[in-house]
């Protein structure tokens, strides 16, 4: 079930519709796999079990956690060859994970940074449990986890950052190591470029197509993932009803003679049936989680999306300074008045200034518009690198993201095909069992 | 069970032909013989033979010309006799609006075919109204008081709440009559009652008058007068009153099941729809996926419509079958009140007649005899229709759940193909897509 050895095909060719859904699952990280880094080339990443910790947090009060175990393993050349060597192990909480992706965030705004599994559970259909602290929650969150490593550590630009290696292999003193770098003063630029309301004059219009569509998207997996949570409750309904056909014919069964037997099993039958639905919305929940993540990763588009503004804005802004300081300077260098100035209306009202004046002010004046020249070089520079890297990661991004909602919306369908097939199977035999009545 | 009509009159002393066992009791049966539908004998009770194939000309007219459709019906109709034996075909077919000054109604088209001497022709076709089959039924069950009649469908709907016209209800309700009929033409008693050769036969159903000869035989029975206690019911009669009322119970509860399931289905189609469109909606911004996408809200239409189509079915064919049970089974009590009221008189002729011959030794009254004949004839029509109810009811039911086994099984292969040719199609796009990369 594995991409083609041997060609550089990034697709996982799906052979047959017995696939289970989670092999199909398996396709999308084996295919971040074969992207290879150097990162990956070294090292396999596994997030291999959850834990309860109860520590005292930060304003000294109790309170109970979940810890993530991360496993390194040095890549096997040679597979099979060998006893695998034990894993590195490290413990890592969520709020680890969070600060993490934050410094990444920071660092690389023109980087679509790989979402976080959600911090409470969201789009939820009744039966599910919404506690964090749920086991089942725990464990699709403990998946979620070892995707954002893997799709951090199959990144080509993000697998090679140091913090990152640490993460994955210095439990302690890494978060000072973070805080050391002190990300967190780019950090609150990158806050003011979310939030701030600016225009821009001349948009970029893929940037500007970019946001449109990661809204859309937004959008659209939000109905998806809410009206997804309603038909499940539904069906879960519709299933469990079916159940009291198996206690209806049993009290049946007991009056009759012949057809006693065949009641019964077939009510047998018909409990199953109802049984049955529990593991086919379990398993829609991966379907739901791998929506989730694409729903996510809209907001990362969007916030490289938005730095770009800002940058492009302040590009603007600095071209714009420069131009008015440039009319000032002629203005004083003519003698004529175009552009206002609070400097030049108050020497016309409270008398001339002298010459010495004039030129003391004329060679500031140069001197800011030679800073302006090269704050104007320097934000182009930077703005025509930031387009140039942000619009290759999102290339790489559509690219990623067409293949992800293709495997996912395939296991979709296999998914129901099996559902189909254990509906099928279950009143073939409770029809067995009426026909022996 | 064995089954079997009772083979000669039964009388007083006589064993009654068939014990029936404690519907509650334990010990299984040993199973008879009995292969598939019933095999049964067609001598009677009341004397009245029956030919099983005429030497007349019509009989091997009709042999000859006997239907397709009809042998089918044999084959699939539960309650049939055995081919051989059966020679009166009944069908309810062709429903039609009436509209005249005064109302409208329905009609349906009654089709007969028999090789019966009773009947003029070897064929009939007839319209009747819910009224015609109303009033047939009432009068079997005045002259064959002793007989279990089969139910109706019911008489009286809201108007407003339900559309008396609409496809469906007329649809329904002719599948009930249609089954009505057949019922009654199958039985060995009923079959050769003269209101149901009027019914099949006449032009003009008269109900007000020219019948009422007819209508005298049987009356002694009919009349039976009340005011008398019972004091033991025997045994097996104690058993079909209990075994109905809990029959009764459970098929209510089936009833409140399948509303629920199709209530709960109904919802659950409302928000796969939605669903559906959510995916719909989403091919709008994309390019790459828009394959995937449109597929996958495809499939999910399908499966909305096959849905629809399971509930239509359960809606139409299912429930109305239980409801039907539900009347016969009131029905049914109905004659068993009526036996318990013809043992009370008997009982209690009885005991007056001892006292008055302790008294004055006068022989046993005429009377005396003719309610104790009445009583064991009643017993002896009863049983045997028991054992027959028994038998088509297991057969009703056995096609009754198959039949929503198989429409689930339906709904489920539409669905399972559409996904899976869906799966094919991205599939293909998918070795598509790498050949022409790799070129």
């Amino acid at each position: 079930m594995m991409a083609d050895s041997g060609s550089n095909e990034e697709v996982a060719v799906i052979g047959n519709t017995d696939i289970t859904s989670t092999e199909s699952e398996s396709n999308i990280i084996n295919t971040m796999v074969e992207r290879e880094t150097a990162l990956l080339r070294k090292m396999e990443i596994n997030v291999a079990e959850a834990e309860k910790r109860t520590g005292k947090n930060t304003v000294n009060m109790q309170e109970t956690y979940t810890v993530y175990l991360i496993e390194i393993r040095p890549a096997e050349t040679v597979p099979g060859v060998g006893a695998p060597a034990a894993p590195d192990t490290l413990w890592r909480r969520y709020s680890d994970f969070e600060l993490l992706r934050t410094f990444l965030l920071v660092t690389y705004p023109y980087i679509i940074i790989p979402p976080l599994p959600e911090k409470r559970a969201e789009f939820q259909w009744h039966k599910l449990s919404a506690d964090n602290l749920d086991p089942d929650f725990v464990e699709r969150r403990r998946v979620g986890l070892e995707n954002f490593l893997l799709r951090v550590a199959s990144h080509p630009v993000l697998s090679n950052d140091k913090i990152f290696f640490f993460f994955l292999t210095e439990e302690k003193g890494w978060r000072e190591a973070v805080l050391e770098t002190g990300f967190q003063d780019k950090a609150d630029s990158r806050l003011k470029s979310l939030s701030a309301m600016f225009r821009v004059k001349n948009p970029d219009k893929r940037f500007t197509a970019m946001k449109q569509y990661s809204d859309e998207l937004n959008t659209v997996i939000s109905q998806l993932l809410r009206v997804r949570a309603r038909v499940a409750d539904r069906l879960y309904g519709v299933y469990k009803v079916h159940g009291n056909y198996g206690r209806v014919f049993s009290e049946w069964s007991a009056i009759e003679k012949e057809m006693g037997d065949g009641l019964q099993s077939a009510g047998h039958h018909m409990d199953t049936y109802a049984a049955s639905i529990d593991d086919i919305l379990e398993e829609e929940e991966h379907y739901a989680d791998q929506l989730k993540e694409y729903l996510f990763y809209t907001d990362a588009v969007r916030s490289v999306c938005k730095k770009h503004d800002l940058i492009q804005y302040e590009l603007e802004m600095a071209a714009q300074d420069l131009v008015s300081k440039k009319q000032q300077r002629e203005e004083l260098a003519t003698g004529t008045v175009r552009v206002f100035s609070l400097k030049g209306m108050t020497s016309k009202l409270f008398g001339t200034e002298s010459q010495e004046q004039r030129e003391s002010r004329l060679a500031a004046l140069e001197q800011s518009i030679q800073e302006g020249e090269e704050a104007l070089k320097e934000k182009n520079t930077e703005c025509q690198e930031f387009v140039q890297m942000a619009w290759e990661d999102i290339e790489r991004f559509k690219e990623q993201k067409d293949k992800d909602l293709r495997e996912a919306l395939i296991s979709y369908a296999i998914m129901q095909i099996s559902m189909c097939k254990k509906g099928i199977q279950v009143w073939s035999n409770a029809k067995e069992c009426f026909n022996k009545m | 069970m064995s089954v079997g009509a009772p083979r000669a009159l039964a009388s007083s002393g006589q064993k009654p032909i068939t014990e029936i066992l404690h519907p509650l009791s334990a010990a299984e049966e040993p199973l008879s013989a009995t292969v598939g539908g019933d095999k049964q004998e067609v001598g009677l009770t009341n004397g009245t033979p029956v030919e099983t194939s005429s030497p007349a000309s019509t009989s091997s007219l009709f042999n000859r010309l006997q239907l397709d459709d009809d042998l089918e019906a044999d084959v699939r109709d539960p309650y049939a006799d055995s081919s051989e034996t059966r020679d009166l075909f009944v069908t309810v077919d062709d429903p039609k609006k009436h509209v005249s000054t005064m109302e409208t109604y329905i009609t349906y088209r009654v089709s007969t075919k028999t090789s019966r001497v009773e009947f003029d022709l070897p064929e009939y076709c007839v319209r009747r109204r819910y009224q015609d089959f109303d009033w047939l039924r009432i009068k079997l069950e005045d002259s064959q008081p002793t007989h279990l009649i089969p139910p109706l469908p019911e008489k009286f709907v809201m108007k407003g709440v339900v559309d008396r016209f609409s496809e469906e209800f007329v649809e329904t309700r002719m599948k009930a009559l249609d089954k009505f009929l057949k019922r009654v033409a199958d039985h060995p008693v009923l079959s050769f009652n003269p209101h149901l050769n009027a019914f099949l036969t006449a032009k003009d159903l008269n109900k007000r008058q020219g019948l009422a000869l007819l209508s005298k035989v049987g009356e002694s029975v009919k009349h039976v007068a009340g005011g008398y206690k019972l004091r033991a019911r025997p045994a097996e009669f104690c058993a079909m009153g209990e075994y109905l009322d809990t029959f009764n119970q459970k098929l209510g509860t089936i009833d409140r099941i399948a509303q629920r399931i199709l209530k709960e289905q109904s919802e659950y189609l409302t928000e796969l729809r939605e669903y559906g469109s959510v995916y719909s909606s989403w091919v709008g911004s994309e390019d790459e996926l828009l394959r995937p996408l449109e597929g996958v809200a495809g499939c999910v239409t399908t499966s909305c419509g096959a849905l629809e189509d399971l509930g239509e079915n359960m809606s139409q064919d299912f429930l109305p079958v239980l409801r039907e049970y539900v009347l016969y089974i009131e029905s049914m009590k109905n004659v068993l009140r009526k036996r318990d009221q013809s043992q009370a008189e008997y009982e209690g002729r009885l005991e007056a007649a001892i006292l008055r011959k302790q008294e004055d030794r006068t022989p046993m009254p005429v009377e005396v005899e003719k309610c104790q004949d009445k009583m064991e004839c009643f017993n002896a029509d009863l049983k045997a229709d028991w054992e027959r109810w028994q038998s088509n009811k297991r057969q009703d039911f056995k096609q009754l759940l198959t039949g929503m086994a198989d429409r689930n099984i339906n709904s489920y292969e539409k669905s399972q193909a559409a996904w899976e040719s869906l799966i094919t199609l991205l599939q293909d796009k998918q070795t598509e897509d790498k050949t022409s990369e790799t070129n």
